[in-house]
C-alpha cells in the first residue's frame, strides 16, 4: 500500500515538476512566466488524442506533430503576449498569459467537445508487482520520464553551447546582447521548451486521467505553487519541490484521508514559504546598484 | 346615398371587427413560455442536451394536440454553466423578463438549491427534473413552489444501501464527490446504514481533478470495506474504477446515477460494468408503447440518434418528458398561468399515464416528489449502453 502511494505521489509530483520547470525556464531568462502552462498541458493531451485516436496517426507522427504545435503555441505566447508588454516595462504580460489560457481552454471546449475522452494506452492496463503492491506501468513511466527530462535539461544547460547562451542570458541579458547573443531568440526558445514540457506532462497523464478541455487549469495552478515552493530560480529545487508536493498529497491522503489533502498540503506550502521566503531551494537575488 | 354609406359603415365595422377578432384570437394568442435553467456548456453539457430533448418532445406532443388553454407552449433556455449564481440570475431573468409560467431545473444540486428561494419568493412553480438533492423539494418554505420528477438523494441512498445489503454488503466504504451533493448523500447513507445497524468502513472524498484514487481506496480497503457506495459524476467515478483496476481490488461498487451522465463506458474502460447504478428510466429493445413512440420521435428529430447508446442519459430525457406533461396538466387544471393557481394545479392532477410510470395524484401539499424508491431501477454499462440489471444479478 505504501509503495503504491509512493509511486502515485512520485508520478503526480513529476507532472507538477515538468510544468513548474516551464515556469522556471522562462523566469530565469526573462523574469516572466507563462500562466497558460496549464492550458499548454491540455493542448498537448488534446492534440495527442486528436492525432493518434481520432485521426489514427501512428505514434511516430502524432508525437512530433503534437510537440511541434505546442512549441509553436509557446512561441506565439512569447511573441504576441509577453514581449510587446515586457519590452515596454509593463507587467500586463501577466494578465495576457492568464487570458490566453482561458481563451485556449474555451476554444478547446468548442472544437474538441465538452465531454472528457479516454486516451487509451496499453501501458495504462499493464500492472507490475512492486514490493508487494500493484503498480501501473504508466505510473512508473511518468516519474522516469520526468527525471529523464530534468536530467536532459541539466546536461544541456551545463555542457552545450545553447546551455552556455542560456546561462549568459540568465546572468546578464544586456552583456549577453552586447556579446552578440540574440536574447529575444533565447527567450522565445525558453517559452517553446516550457510549453513542450507541459505538453509532455499532458501526454503522460492522459492515459491515467481523461482528456478534456478543462483538465489543465488546476494542474497549472499547483505547478506554479510548486515553482514558488522550490525557489523558481533553481531548476533542481523546482523538480524536488514537485516530487515533494506530489508525495505529500499521496501520503496525506493515505494516512489522514482525502478530506485533509488540500488543506494540509497548501498549509505546508504556506509554512515552508513563511520560513524560507525564497523557496526551499532558492536563494535571494542580488541586485546590483 | 352619400349620407347612407357612413351609417352602413358604422353598422358593419363593429361586426367585421368582431368576426376578425374571433377568427384571429387563436392565432394572436401569445404562447405560454416555460423556462429551462441547466448546464448547456461545460462538462455537464450532455445533461442539458438530454433535458432539452425531453422537454422539446413533450412540448411538440402538447402543441400538436392544440396546446394548453388554447395556447402553444414555448421553451426558453438559459445556460447556468453549473454555477449557482449564474443559475439564479438566469432564473430571475426568465421569470421577470420572459414571464415563464413554469421553470425547469438542471443537473446540479447547488444550482437548484440557489433557485429554490427565488422560486418560492416570486411564486413561480419550479420543477426539478434531474438534481436529486433532498433539500430542493424539502426546503422548509411555508409556501412551497418546488416540485420534482426525479430521484431524491435520501431515497436513493436508502435504495442503494438496500441493494447492497440484498447482495451481501456488511461493511461498506463510501467514496463521495467533494461537494454538497456528496455531503447530502453521506448523511443519507449513514441514516440508511444506522437503520440496519450496519457500520461503515469510512468516508473518502474524490474531486474532478483526482488523477489517482488509490490512496483513498487503500484506506477503505484497509478498514475492511466489502462494498463501495459511490457518489460522483462521470469523470471521478471513472477514476475510481481505473484505480480499482490498478489495485487489483475486485469489490462491488453500488453507485448513485453519476456514471450515466456521459461516456462512462469509454472513460472507465472494460471494467465499467462492475459499477451498478440507479436510473429512473432506460430505453431498451423492449420499451412500453409510449417509450417506443418517444424513441421513434427522438430519432426523427435528432438524426445523430441512431442506436440506444445515443439516447443517454435517458433519465434526463424521461424525467423532462414526464415533468413537462405534468406541468401542462397543472396549467390546464389551473385554468390560468398565474403562479399560485398553477402550483395548486399540480396538486389537482389525478391520473397520468407517463413514460416512467402511471402517476396517481403525483403531488400533494405534503409530497412534492413524484417519484419514489419503487420507481428506481438498477443498471450497469455494457460497452457504451446502459442496460437494466436483472434482480439479484
Amino acid at each position: 500500500m505504501f509503495t503504491a502511494a509512493i509511486i502515485s505521489g512520485l508520478g503526480l509530483g513529476s507532472m507538477y515538476a515538468l510544468l513548474a520547470l516551464g515556469f522556471h525556464l522562462t523566469y530565469v531568462v526573462s523574469r516572466t512566466v507563462n500562466f497558460a502552462q496549464g492550458s499548454a498541458m491540455m493542448v498537448g493531451a488534446v492534440l495527442g488524442y486528436t492525432f493518434s485516436i481520432t485521426w489514427n496517426w501512428p505514434l511516430w507522427l502524432a508525437l512530433p506533430a503534437t510537440l511541434s504545435l505546442c512549441a509553436l503555441y509557446g512561441l506565439v505566447i512569447e511573441r504576441c503576449l509577453v514581449r510587446p508588454f515586457h519590452s515596454r516595462g509593463s507587467q500586463a504580460w501577466l494578465m495576457a498569459t492568464v487570458a490566453a489560457g482561458i481563451l485556449v481552454d474555451n476554444l478547446a471546449l468548442f472544437t474538441f467537445g465538452k465531454e472528457p475522452r479516454q486516451f487509451d494506452s496499453s501501458l495504462a492496463h499493464l500492472n507490475i508487482d512492486l514490493f508487494g503492491s500493484n503498480v501501473g506501468a504508466q505510473q512508473l513511466l511518468i516519474p522516469l520520464a520526468g527525471a529523464a527530462i530534468a536530467l536532459v535539461l541539466f546536461l544541456v544547460r551545463r555542457y552545450t553551447r545553447l546551455g552556455k547562451v542560456l546561462e549568459a542570458c540568465v546572468q546578464n541579458p544586456k552583456a549577453a546582447m552586447l556579446m552578440g547573443i540574440n536574447v529575444n531568440r533565447v527567450v522565445a526558445i525558453a517559452f517553446a521548451v516550457s510549453t513542450v514540457f507541459a505538453a509532455i506532462a499532458g501526454l503522460l497523464i492522459a492515459p491515467l486521467f481523461s482528456v478534456s478541455a478543462e483538465m489543465g487549469m488546476l494542474f497549472g495552478l499547483k505547478a506554479f505553487a510548486v515553482a514558488i515552493l522550490g525557489g523558481i530560480t533553481s531548476a533542481g529545487g523546482v523538480f524536488a519541490a514537485g516530487l515533494l508536493f506530489g508525495l505529500a498529497e499521496a501520503l496525506i491522503t493515505l494516512y489522514f484521508g482525502s478530506a485533509f489533502t488540500q488543506i494540509v498540503t497548501f498549509a505546508l506550502v504556506i509554512l515552508a514559504l513563511a520560513t524560507r521566503p525564497n523557496g526551499l531551494f532558492g536563494s535571494q537575488a542580488l541586485v546590483k546598484v | 346615398m352619400a349620407a347612407r354609406f357612413p351609417t352602413l359603415q358604422r353598422l358593419l365595422l363593429p361586426l367585421a371587427a368582431a368576426v376578425s377578432f374571433s377568427l384571429g384570437a387563436h392565432a394572436a394568442e401569445p404562447p405560454i413560455k416555460v423556462g429551462l435553467v441547466a448546464a448547456l456548456s461545460g462538462q455537464s453539457a450532455k445533461s442539458g442536451e438530454a433535458l432539452t430533448r425531453g422537454l422539446t418532445m413533450a412540448i411538440n406532443e402538447v402543441n400538436a394536440k392544440g396546446g394548453v388553454l388554447g395556447r402553444q407552449l414555448e421553451l426558453v433556455r438559459r445556460d447556468d454553466e453549473s454555477n449557482p449564481s449564474k443559475g439564479m440570475l438566469a432564473a430571475r431573468e426568465l421569470v421577470q423578463r420572459e414571464k415563464v409560467t413554469v421553470l425547469f431545473g438542471g443537473l446540479d444540486t447547488p444550482v437548484s438549491l440557489a433557485i429554490v428561494p427565488l422560486a418560492n419568493q416570486m411564486k413561480v412553480p419550479f420543477m426539478g427534473i434531474w438534481a436529486a438533492g433532498t433539500k430542493i423539494t424539502e426546503n422548509g418554505a411555508a409556501d412551497n413552489y418546488v416540485f420534482r420528477v426525479s430521484a431524491v438523494d435520501e431515497l436513493v441512498d436508502e435504495a442503494l444501501v438496500k441493494y447492497g445489503v440484498d447482495n451481501g454488503m456488511k461493511k461498506p466504504g463510501m467514496i463521495l464527490i467533494n461537494n454538497p451533493w456528496g455531503e447530502s448523500n453521506e448523511a443519507g447513507f449513514k441514516r440508511a446504514l444506522e437503520k440496519r445497524g450496519l457500520a461503515n468502513a469510512g468516508v473518502e472524498r474524490i474531486q474532478d481533478s483526482d488523477l489517482d484514487v488509490v490512496p483513498q481506496l487503500t484506506r477503505l480497503k484497509n478498514a475492511g470495506a466489502d462494498t463501495l457506495l459511490m457518489v460522483g459524476n462521470v469523470g471521478p467515478s471513472a477514476q475510481v474504477v481505473k484505480s480499482l483496476d490498478r489495485m487489483g481490488w475486485d469489490v462491488p461498487v453500488v453507485s448513485h446515477w453519476g456514471p450515466a451522465g456521459g461516456r462512462f463506458g469509454e472513460l472507465a474502460g472494460p471494467n465499467a460494468s462492475r459499477v451498478h447504478f440507479i436510473q429512473t428510466y432506460v430505453f431498451t429493445d423492449h420499451n412500453s408503447a409510449k417509450g417506443d413512440a418517444l424513441l421513434a420521435a427522438l430519432k426523427a428529430a435528432y438524426p445523430q440518434i441512431k442506436t440506444l447508446a445515443d439516447v443517454t442519459p435517458a433519465v434526463g430525457i424521461a424525467n423532462a418528458y414526464d415533468a413537462l406533461h405534468l406541468a401542462a396538466l397543472a396549467i390546464e387544471k389551473a385554468g390560468s398561468t398565474e403562479g399560485k393557481a398553477v402550483r395548486d394545479g399540480f396538486y389537482a392532477i389525478g391520473d397520468y399515464d407517463g413514460l416512467i410510470k402511471h402517476y396517481q395524484q403525483p403531488f400533494t401539499t405534503t409530497k412534492h416528489d413524484a417519484l419514489g424508491p419503487e420507481d428506481y431501477l438498477f443498471t450497469h454499462f455494457v460497452n457504451d449502453q446502459i442496460v437494466p440489471l436483472k434482480a439479484k444479478e
